[in-house]
């Protein structure tokens, strides 16, 4: 079973070509071929500007011997009360999974005081949330994270856990997996349902990005994975649910943890998080000088958006860390990123080459930034930023 | 509890895990095969372990105590216990079979923790944050699962605050918390927490001399359905470079003219 394309509508434009994250479409002059291997992941469908491209209409796989129960499961990540976007982004995407699955989505709250989250993950997605709060909780810390959330899994049973790569998600997801005895994929892109089979087929980079593999849990449940922030869309319309909230009381907790939260010792203040901004401008070794970061803060303020760096800016002591993208900082796939004097190494273009659309400016022509650039300006940029910036403000009025 | 000294007795057993990568920015996929393309790539200790055994060697010198190097992998990832033997590890140990071959994270976890117990145990197991091939950053936490110890990952300091208990400051996504754990534990570390030392000249050529048992699956008594691929949880089924990116071009000129035109374009597309 493969997409469903009308070659009526088709207009043999490619951007389903450019999106397809198993590299199972291509054009032959004016048509479109669909190759083997379409895990009917949807995301061409999404893509295609014309709609000639829709998924097939089915009741879903059939279920294997043994699914368990439970459907498709959130962590909903949280701190004190807040909720990370990752957790909106995995439900929007759980929604479509347990759509192809034919089952419920639920949202798994862990932490002390946190039940006012229920309502906006419902919202959010879930057809209800499991609420397990316990002064243990009130900080992250793995042993406990790990002994609340697999003591949920192992009562209530989904087929499915879905949480975010985020530091939290990566130090203690790989323990619950543990204690379930199931397998788990790290840091996945996309995900899609194998249509014959009902498993879950996960797609992660690996090689700093370099290739991209599609992995399975054939044997085990749950199946579980985490998933980048920032990768996935929340829904754009409020899910409305009947809306359950099940509160549960945890027998692992009763006993004191080997590991214990003392105290926050730094917080981050950013004035934009990285992770939600929509636009990001970052800076590299070409920008030469803490002080030129400045150039970069007004484009980031005319567009609304964050400012971000490579490793070479942060170790050079110009912007602090918590602003550094790429394997050692964060992973980011805003809808626009300017890379200004980034010269492109594979550890900073693996933390932002999910982004929708990426302008680079780099004086030299050879630079691998240029690769992957949408549009690549040549050219110095300390004449070619001021210009934008002008050339902004000219085209909303604030005078050049 | 916090900045409270204590004078500690006994020694310490320390465990760092290392793995051997290739290295990472030179491994592409063949775009017409699909196949690794490794020819010629060179092996080397993952990045992020050299601060994992830097740590591990600073709590010796502080404490008292052996580190021990373990690494699971094919013969020739002895070449990467021999580079950080010559960093000043005590010991060294090898898993490697052909029984292992394709083990995922839960499978390596689970044979790296047979060997500790083999080992006759830990008191402070060290990992990198991640390794630069896979990125999983999974290993650390699943074993410590397995040995049913506590983990704390990205760890930037540690200190003890008594016999058996450790204070780790780490790396979170809101800033830095500090956590106490109860020893035995594993800890992954970040860089920030230490600057790892140059090797020595009297420690390299200890390295060379040094006796590196290699351990199999019978070894290790463990069920060849519980180790390599036979043992995995997950299985990759296929492997594909990434997708490229739709529109690219290059454009030189004048700066104004480039501003007005990346401008235009970007309000063209919607992107503003």
């Amino acid at each position: 079973m493969s997409i469903i394309l009308s070659t009526e509508k088709c207009t043999a434009c490619g951007q389903c070509v450019d999106v397809c994250p198993f590299g199972v479409l291509s054009l032959e002059g004016d048509r479109l071929i669909i190759g083997e291997g379409c895990t009917l992941c949807g995301a061409c469908g999404e893509a295609c500007p014309e709609g000639a491209l829709a998924l097939p209409e089915t009741a879903g796989p059939a279920p294997r011997p043994g699914v368990p129960p439970d459907g498709v499961w959130v962590f909903a990540e949280q701190r004190h009360g807040h909720l990370a976007p990752v957790a909106l982004e995995l439900l929007g995407e759980a929604r479509r999974l347990a759509a192809f699955l034919g089952v419920g989505v639920a949202a798994v709250l862990v932490g002390d005081n946190v039940e006012h989250l229920a309502p906006p993950l419902l919202a959010g997605g879930a057809d209800k949330v499991y609420v397990a709060e316990h002064p243990q909780l009130a900080d992250f810390v793995e042993g406990p994270y790990t002994a609340a959330l697999a003591e949920i899994a192992r009562h209530y049973q989904p087929e499915i856990i879905l949480a975010g790569a985020t530091y939290m998600g990566r130090a203690f997801i790989p323990q619950v997996a543990a204690a379930l005895k199931t397998g788990l994929t790290a840091d996945c892109t996309a995900f899609a349902i194998d249509p014959e089979k009902r498993l879950l087929q996960q797609t992660r980079p690996a090689f700093g990005g370099n290739i991209m593999a599609t992995i399975i849990t054939p044997r085990t449940f749950p199946q579980m994975a985490t998933a980048r922030p920032g990768v996935f869309k929340r829904l754009a319309e409020p899910h409305t649910p009947d809306g359950q909230v099940i509160r549960v009381e945890l027998a692992t907790l009763a006993v004191p943890s080997p590991s214990r939260f003392v105290r926050t010792v730094e917080e981050i203040k950013e004035r934009l998080p990285l992770s939600e901004a929509e636009v990001i401008v970052a800076g590299g070794r070409g920008l030469k000088d803490a002080k030129h970061f400045r150039l970069l803060e007004e484009l980031a303020d005319l567009l609304g958006g964050a400012l971000g760096a490579t490793r070479a800016a942060v170790d050079a002591g110009w912007i602090p860390y918590a602003h550094q993208i790429g394997q050692t900082g964060k992973t980011v796939s805003p809808k626009l990123y300017f890379a200004v004097g980034i010269s492109g190494a594979a550890q900073h273009v693996v933390g932002m080459q999910g982004s929708d659309f990426i302008v680079a400016i780099n004086r030299d022509p050879e630079a691998p930034i240029f690769k992957i650039a949408n549009i690549g300006l040549v050219g110095d940029l300390f004449e070619i930023l001021p210009a934008l910036i002008q050339e902004i403000k000219k085209d909303r009025g604030q005078g050049a | 509890m916090c900045g409270r000294t204590v004078t500690l007795k006994t020694m310490i057993r320390i465990i760092v895990c290392i793995k051997q990568v290739p290295e990472t920015q030179e491994v592409r996929l063949d775009p017409e095969t699909h196949t690794l393309k490794r020819e010629g790539i060179k092996s080397i200790i993952n990045p992020f372990d050299l601060y994992a055994l830097e740590e591990g060697l600073r709590v010796r010198e502080a404490r008292g105590g052996t580190v021990t190097l373990l690494t699971m992998g094919p013969p020739q990832a002895e070449e990467a216990l021999r580079e950080a033997l010559g960093l000043g590890a005590d010991k060294a140990v090898l898993i490697s079979d052909r029984a292992f071959a394709g083990a995922d994270t839960w499978a390596t976890a689970l044979t790296l923790a047979r060997a500790i117990d083999k080992m006759g145990g830990a008191d402070l197991i060290f990992t990198g944050k991640q390794a630069i091939d896979g990125d999983t950053a999974q290993v650390g936490p699943m074993l410590a699962t397995i040995m049913g110890v506590p983990y704390v990952g990205w760890a930037r300091k540690l200190s003890f605050t008594g016999e058996a208990t450790i204070e780790v400051e780490r790396l979170l996504d809101h800033g830095y918390d500090a956590v106490a754990a109860d020893l035995p534990s594993v800890i992954s570390v970040v860089k920030e927490i230490n600057e790892p030392r140059l090797p020595s000249f009297k420690a390299k050529l200890k390295a060379k001399k040094e006796v590196i048992p290699v351990w199999g699956q019978a070894d290790l008594d463990l069920p060849s359905d519980a180790v390599g691929l036979a043992g995995s949880f997950t299985q990759v089924v296929k492997v594909f470079p990434p997708p490229p990116r739709g529109e690219s071009q290059t454009w030189e000129g004048d700066p104004a003219d480039l501003a007005a035109r990346v401008w235009g374009r970007l309000k063209e597309l919607g992107r503003r």
